[in-house]
Parts: C-alpha cells; structure tokens; sequence
C-alpha cells in the first residue's frame, strides 16, 4: 500500500507540474497556430511579465498601497508592457518578415528572446524576486488509506485551476467572437483571411498579445513557485517537448502534452533515476517526445499533414 | 574596372566547371590563403603589430577557425539539406569527448561476459579523426527520425541529442576518466614528433583542418552528393520521385555534417580549451552555430566563415567598445546592453539580408563586374 501512495503521489506531482509547463506551451502554439512563427521568445515574455509584475507590485506595496489594490494595478501594468511587447514585435520584426521561411523567423524569435531579456532585466533589475500571490504551503490527502497520506501542493491547485480557466477562455474566445473566428480563418490561410478582408497585421498583434497575457498568467503561477529570476527563460526550452507531444497547432494538445511530460519525468526520475545517475528529467522530455515523433509526426493532436508537389 | 572576366575564355568543361571560374577570385584566394598561411604566423612570431601580444590569434583567430568548421557542417546539413538541426553543440562534444577517451585510453568493462574491451591510448590526429567519426555514426543515429520528421518538430528532435548528451557527459563519470571535478583535460598535441605548444603552432594546425575540411565540404557539395542533398532540402516529395533516395541522401547529410562537427568539437576541447567542462558545448553553442549559418548565408561554404566571424567578433567588440569610449557603465548593464543590440542587430540583418552575407557577397560581385559603368 505505502508504495501505491508514494506512486500515486509522484503521478499527481507530475501532473500538476506537467500542468504549469503547458501554461507555458499554450503560448506557443497560440502564436504558431495565428502566424506559423514558432516563438522561442515565450520564456522571455514570461520572464518580462513577471518582472514587471513583482516590480509593480513591491513598489505598490512600499507606497502604502492596500494589497488587492497593487495586485489589481500590478497585473494591468504588466498586461501594457505585454500588448507594448505585442505592438512592437509585430511592427518591427514579425511584420516586415511576412512570407519568409519557418527557419527564418524561429531565429529572429531568438534574437527577439535576446532584446527582451536585456530590456527586461535593465529595466526591472535582475536579481530573484519573490512572488506570493498563491498560498504555497501543503495539503495531505488520503491520509486515512494511506500512512502518511498524500502530499498536494496547494499551488499546483491553483495552477491547475488557472490552466483550465485559460483553456475555457481561449477556447470561447477562439469559438464565439469575431475576432477568435477572424484568428482561426488567419491560421488556416493567411491569403485567403486578407483577401476577404481581415487585417492581418491587426489579428497578429492580438495573437501576439494573447500569447503576452498567457505568458503574464504563467509568470504568476511560476514566479510564486520559483520566484521570478532568469532561469524562468529556460521553461521555453522544457515547453518545447510538451509542444511537440500534444502537437504544435493544437491547444488541447498542450494541455495533454503538458500532463504526459509532467507524469511521465517525475515517475520516469522516481523508479528509473537512481539506476542510471539521476538527474535525468534533464532530458526525458525530449526523448519522449521523439517516441512520440516516430509514431506520429504531426504530434498526438496537431493536424494531419499533407504534402503535394 | 579590375573585377571582369572579358577575355577569359574558357576551352573546357573541366575549367568550365572550377570551383572558382574567374581568374580574380583565384587570384584573391591565393592571397587570402598566402596571409593565412604565411603572413600571420610570420607577424606572430616576430610580433609585429596587430600581433604585437597573443590576443589577436588566442581570442579571436583559433576560436574563428574552429567554429568555422562547425558552421561549415552544420550549414551542410541546414543550408543544403534543409534539416534543421538544434544539435550541433551536442555533436561537437562528443567529438571531444570521444577524442579524449580514444587519446587517454578506453577500457569498457564487460562483467557479465567477463572480459573487457580496451583500447591503448590512440596518437592525438588518430583521436581527433576517429573523434570525428564517432560523432558521424551518433549523427546517423539521430538523423533516422528525420525520414519521418520534417522542419521544426525535426529541430525540437534534435534537442533531444543536445539535452541526452550534456546530461551524458555530465553524470556519467566513465566519460570525464571518473574526473572529480567533471573537467577533462586534453593530451599533449603530438603529431608524429612534432609537439603543438604556442599560439602560431595551435592557429596553424587549425588552419590545416579548417582548409582541407573546406575544400573537402566545397567538392562535395558540388558534386553528385550536394545535389541530392539541395533536391531533398527544395523539395523532398519532388525529388524522391525523380529517384533520389531520401534514406541515403538525408543520413550522409548528417553523417558528413557531424563528422565535421565532431573534428571541429574535439579541436575545440584539445586545440583551443585545453581542458573543458560539458558547459563548453550546450544549447548556446548550437543556437551560436545556427546564428552563424543563417547569418553567414545558408547553402554557402563561403557564407559559414563570415558568419562565424560575425557572430563570434560581434559580442568581443560590444565588451570592448564601453570601456575602449571611456563610458561610465557598470559591467551589468553592458552584458544587457550587449544582449539587447546582439539582438537587435540579429533582427535587423534577417529582415533587411534574409539570406546572409553570402547574397550579400554575391550582389557585390555583380555591381563590381559593371563597375563604373552599371549599364
């Protein structure tokens, strides 16, 4: 029994981290489903939206502001520095790029990852700032069937509790609104959206601003985990996986993504670790997801696809 | 007015087909190579100005060489072959590290057969070499998954050579010879007698590679091989259908791209390093060689050079040029300083020269030609 508690509490773990990674990941396959440009900027835009978000808020707060009051102010502050981000990538280097290869625009995303980096941390500082807007302490469940019971992080509650709300939003945003439907037909073919009409560079600074503000929510559930610090960057690359997983234009396929790398690596360092050095959710993810790849090579989710001469 | 071929007539296919046509462009490689060969070794050791210390040929000349080969092979398999790959600082390492164990001696125990495998410590070009094609056959190893996956989900694929890999060297101690510190340190260069100890000798040998190498990669990319591999990168579908076999064209790609990677990663650790951390080749290092492609030109062997050049030249000035100005920075804000116009300039270059310097090259040639009258 003790070690179908302990399995158990590795996989809930697992999954409640896997969820925080596809917060990550729905960025991206918001920006790449809208324009085709695969964003390594993500985890910056999660670190600047973080940074901006816990500077606000310090500084709110020294003044003498109530809490839920900075909390409010904070998060709107950092949503204009999110749609300035938008504004500006779209204008200067997504814009005037229209119509180059995927290769192409991947790296400029890089060196965009590069500006919002050093902007990010000569305006903010770049030091670790601590964010407590989610309780971090932890729940024991069960514990009436299992000695010990099972521990639960309350954060990964509230993360998950966060993603799915995100996922409902995006979901009703993408399904019922004018724009969300103008987003879809911009995704299936950028010719076509134009020629009936749709702004284009319009629709990609709203999907530049969405991935912005996703970033925004995953920068409070990580900062409060973490707090925010550089290292934040490093989650584009752990989302990349999920990415691929779930399939890079689907967001139920982040989501799911997302829980089979979160599972998968913590159970895969618990049982598997100690007999080859440890240490090897590193690259597990990866490797996971190049199983997946030879299997299917559009990813779990992502749409078939068909190749003509 | 000098830059023009009127009156070279050309009586063969063989001259017709050259790898350099025009009697210019042979002339300026002649000299090009002259300065290389000769030249800089001569001011180096007479220490006549640029060389009047090291610097010159320990920070910037051996490094460039050195990453010029690895751009060259991996602009084989991104700029001919069209398969993006994340994985080129991984490939460098295990040429290092694969030239390290061969030049130290590998033992593989097998106890449950019970014997072991052991090999007597290999002379240093032996190493280098076999270095090389030990990283050609995990190259192959990882290029299978390309036959099905193609473009980005190939990219993120490759990461999962470049994460497996640092990992490798990291905690397996068997790789590092069960180093404590995790830092290995590269055998003496001897190569048949003759020692590689100062900064001409090292800038020399890698001139060696680097030119054979490159005119190695420059034949064969013009030849029957090269063209399979740009019919792959144009279009896949198309040219399997014309009878090109995607399994060989794509798995040579990656075989001759990482056997070039790998030579490139083990002068990396032996030449330049001298001893060397798994750091010294992570994600950085293969997105830094991507830069250098892409920026340099893609599909161009020319292109690979100038591209290091930049993107390894680029940041040593920006960390020189505050302090050089006289500015009042402190050492902080010039790192995000020079993060911000690394990237701005990486930007700028993609929108305005899509195709890198090497288009930008041959735009020049071109306005050259006509010079001074363009009509």
């Amino acid at each position: 029994m003790i070690a179908f508690g302990q399995f158990l509490e590795v996989l809930i773990g697992g999954l409640m981290s896997g969820v925080l990674y596809s917060l990550v990941a729905l960025g991206f396959v918001l920006i790449f489903k809208a324009s085709g440009v695969f964003n390594y900027a993500q985890g910056a835009m999660v670190l600047l939206a973080g940074l901006a978000l816990v500077r606000a808020l310090d500084l709110l707060v020294a003044n003498g502001f109530p809490l839920w009051v900075a909390v409010v102010l904070g998060i709107g502050f950092a949503a204009v520095i999110m749609a300035a981000t938008a504004w500006l990538i779209e204008r200067f280097v997504v814009g005037p790029l229209v119509n180059q290869d995927a290769l192409t625009l991947f790296m400029s995303t890089i060196g965009v990852t590069f500006v919002i980096e050093g902007v990010a941390e000569m305006i903010f500082g770049s030091d670790v700032y601590p964010l407590r807007l989610f309780p971090t302490d932890a729940w024991f469940l069960f514990e009436g069937l299992f000695p010990g019971g099972i521990l639960v992080n309350k954060l990964d509650v509230w993360g998950a509790l966060i993603a799915g709300i995100l996922v409902a939003g995006l979901a009703l945003f993408f399904q019922r609104t004018k724009t969300g439907r103008a987003l879809r037909a911009v995704a299936d073919d950028h010719l076509a959206a134009h020629s009936v009409g749709i702004p284009i560079s319009w629709i990609w600074f709203v999907v530049w601003l969405a991935a912005g503000l996703v970033a925004l929510v995953a920068a409070t559930v990580w900062g409060t985990k973490l707090g925010v610090q550089f290292s934040i960057t490093f989650l584009a690359l752990k989302a990349l996986p999920v990415l691929i997983i779930g399939g890079l234009t689907s967001i139920p396929g982040a989501i799911v993504g997302g829980l089979i790398v979160g599972a998968g690596e913590k159970i895969a360092e618990v049982y598997l670790g100690p007999s080859i050095g440890g240490g090897i959710e590193y690259w597990f993810a990866y490797v996971l997801a190049l199983a997946v790849l030879l299997v299917r090579p559009q990813g779990l989710f992502g749409e078939r696809i068909i190749e003509r001469i | 007015m000098l830059y023009r071929e009127a009156g070279q007539f050309k009586t063969t296919y063989a001259e017709d087909m050259a790898i350099f046509p025009i009697r210019q462009d042979r002339i300026a490689l002649a000299i090009l190579l002259g300065i290389a060969f000769i030249g800089v070794p001569l001011l180096a050791t007479f220490r006549i100005w640029p060389f009047g210390s090291d610097y010159l040929l320990w920070a910037i000349l051996l490094p460039f060489l050195i990453l010029a080969l690895a751009a060259i092979g991996t602009n084989i398999l991104v700029g001919y072959c069209g398969q993006i790959s994340l994985g080129s600082g991984a490939f460098m390492a295990i040429g290092a590290y694969s030239a390290y164990k061969l030049a130290t001696g590998v033992h593989i125990p097998l106890a449950s057969l019970g014997f072991a495998i052991a090999i007597p410590p290999l002379p240093v070009l032996a190493s280098i070499l076999l270095g090389g094609f030990m990283s050609a056959g995990v190259g192959i190893l990882f290029g299978i998954p390309s036959l099905r996956i193609k473009g980005l989900y190939l990219a993120v694929a490759t990461l999962a050579a470049q994460f497996f890999f640092d990992w490798a060297f990291l905690r397996l101690p068997w790789f590092t010879n069960y180093a404590p510190s995790g830092s290995v340190n590269a055998p003496e260069l001897d190569f048949f007698g003759v020692v590689v100890r100062t900064p001409v000798e090292r800038y020399l040998l890698c001139l060696l590679f680097v030119t054979v190498l490159a005119v190695l990669a420059k034949n064969l990319v013009r030849g029957n091989l090269g063209r399979q591999w740009m019919a792959i990168r144009d279009m896949d579908i198309a040219a399997e259908l014309i009878g090109i076999r995607p399994l060989y064209a794509k798995l040579t790609a990656f075989a001759v791209s990482s056997f070039i990677i790998g030579v490139a990663g083990a002068l990396w650790g032996f030449v330049y390093l001298g001893s060397w951390e798994p750091l010294a080749f992570s994600i950085e290092r293969s997105l830094d060689l991507l830069f250098m492609v892409i920026i340099g030109g893609l599909g161009s062997i020319m292109g690979s050079f100038i591209g290091a050049a930049f993107i390894l030249i680029v940041p040593i000035l920006l960390n020189v040029l505050p302090t050089e100005l006289g500015l009042p920075l402190s050492t902080q804000t010039i790192t995000h300083l020079q993060f911000i116009i690394f990237g701005s300039l990486i930007c700028y270059l993609l929108i305005k020269e899509p195709h890198g310097f090497a288009r930008l090259i041959s735009i020049g040639k071109e306005k050259l030609r006509l010079w001074p009258f363009p009509y």
